[in-house]
């Protein structure tokens, strides 16, 4: 089974290595994870395992949830996450997956998250634009972008440059941290250790799998 | 933020015997340095002049004056780097930062000296502590070069 769990995002803080080298890391609270459903070529074309994270109470639950969730032998889950196989699965339905699946071989991971929502933000925050000045002149136009180009060309079709900065919802969006070292595994309490930040918020439910390019 | 599971996790590292020190106290940093294989043991004496973060976050600032250019190093308190902090006197002071310490120049540098009762020296009374912190500045010497054989030992 490839290294992959859901798991919240519980926080940052900092370890010391063995040369006492301060280290920051996201603590992931990941798993236990149920297998829920084996995807195989021959009914779904493609290999897959999918585990459902934290319970939740059946009378919170959806009927067709809970009938998924029954085949596998366990109750409903709040989350659920697919994690493509090239091989057909070496677990069975209903196994509990825990962080022990990173305990061999796994130094890198990467973390896919939803990202901080930071609502309709302009382009001061959302770009770090400069904004105009407070004084000289400057009438109700303090935070704008200014100019966004020149528009002489219009008889070619173009206009505002695809992709220009502008105000506009920021955050909340699906990301993958990539290549991050994997510090720490406490078994008991079912924690990884990640270097570095992760997208979201703490609280926030993420997906660790093994490195796709490193380690 | 706190939360019951980052206090687990830093439980681990924190320092079970945490160094102690006021600010305004002047102290000795025994700090490990590491230069390619070998490890020795520098000491940084200064002021205490700040302290900040808690947990494992907890820091302290410490000033002192080398080529008569002011040098602050920030030494994070739980740091395995940070193998032992002696202090050398204490100083009298009424705030928890002293920045205006930068602003001070030569003796306006010294702080007054705080009268401490240790249980170690209690005879010394009044007027004896000039020789109260001579003491322990006169035998520091050997005690940091034992600790700087020891620490080269093994690497």
């Amino acid at each position: 089974m490839i290294a992959a769990l859901l798991g919240k995002k519980v926080g940052m803080t900092r370890v010391y290595d063995d040369k006492g080298v301060s280290i920051p890391v996201t603590v992931v609270e990941a798993g236990p994870c149920a297998v829920l459903q084996l995807r195989t070529t021959e009914k779904d074309g493609y290999h897959a395992v999918q585990m459902g994270f934290q319970d939740v109470k059946p009378h919170r639950s959806t009927k067709p949830a809970i009938g998924h969730a029954a085949k596998a032998g366990t109750g409903p889950k709040r989350f659920a996450r697919e994690i493509r196989l090239d091989e057909p699965a070496d677990v069975s339905l209903g196994d509990v997956l825990t962080v022990s699946l990173f305990e061999e071989g796994v130094t890198y991971v990467d973390v896919v998250g939803t990202t901080k929502g930071h609502g309709f933000s302009g382009v001061m925050a959302r770009h770090g634009f400069g904004g105009q000045q407070a004084t000289h002149g400057v009438e109700r136009k303090h935070r704008s972008p200014g100019s966004i180009g020149g528009h002489a060309d219009l008889l070619r079709g173009r206009g505002v440059k695809k992709g220009k900065k502008m105000a506009g919802h920021w955050g909340h969006d699906r990301r993958t941290q990539q290549n991050l070292r994997l510090v720490g595994i406490d078994k008991d309490r079912n924690l990884l250790l990640i270097r570095g930040s992760v997208p979201g918020p703490m609280g926030q439910v993420v997906f660790v799998r093994r490195s796709k390019t490193k380690g | 933020m706190t939360s019951a599971i980052l206090d687990y996790v830093e439980k681990a590292l924190l320092k079970s015997d945490p160094p102690q020190m006021r600010i305004g106290d002047t102290i000795d940093v025994h700090v490990s340095i590491i230069e390619g294989e070998k490890e020795r043991v520098q000491i940084f004496n200064g002021v205490v002049i700040a302290m900040s973060g808690r947990g494992i976050n907890a820091t302290f600032t410490v000033r002192r004056i080398v080529a008569n250019q002011g040098v602050e190093r920030i030494f994070p308190l739980h740091s395995p780097r940070v193998i032992k902090v002696e202090t050398r006197r204490h100083g009298k002071v009424r705030r928890a930062k002293l920045y205006y310490l930068r602003d001070r120049i030569g003796k306006a540098r010294r702080l007054k000296e705080r009268r401490v009762v240790s249980t170690k020296r209690s005879t010394a009374h009044g007027k004896q502590s000039d020789n109260n912190h001579k003491t322990p500045a006169a035998s520091a010497p050997p005690e940091s070069m034992k600790a700087v054989q020891v620490a080269g030992e093994p690497a």
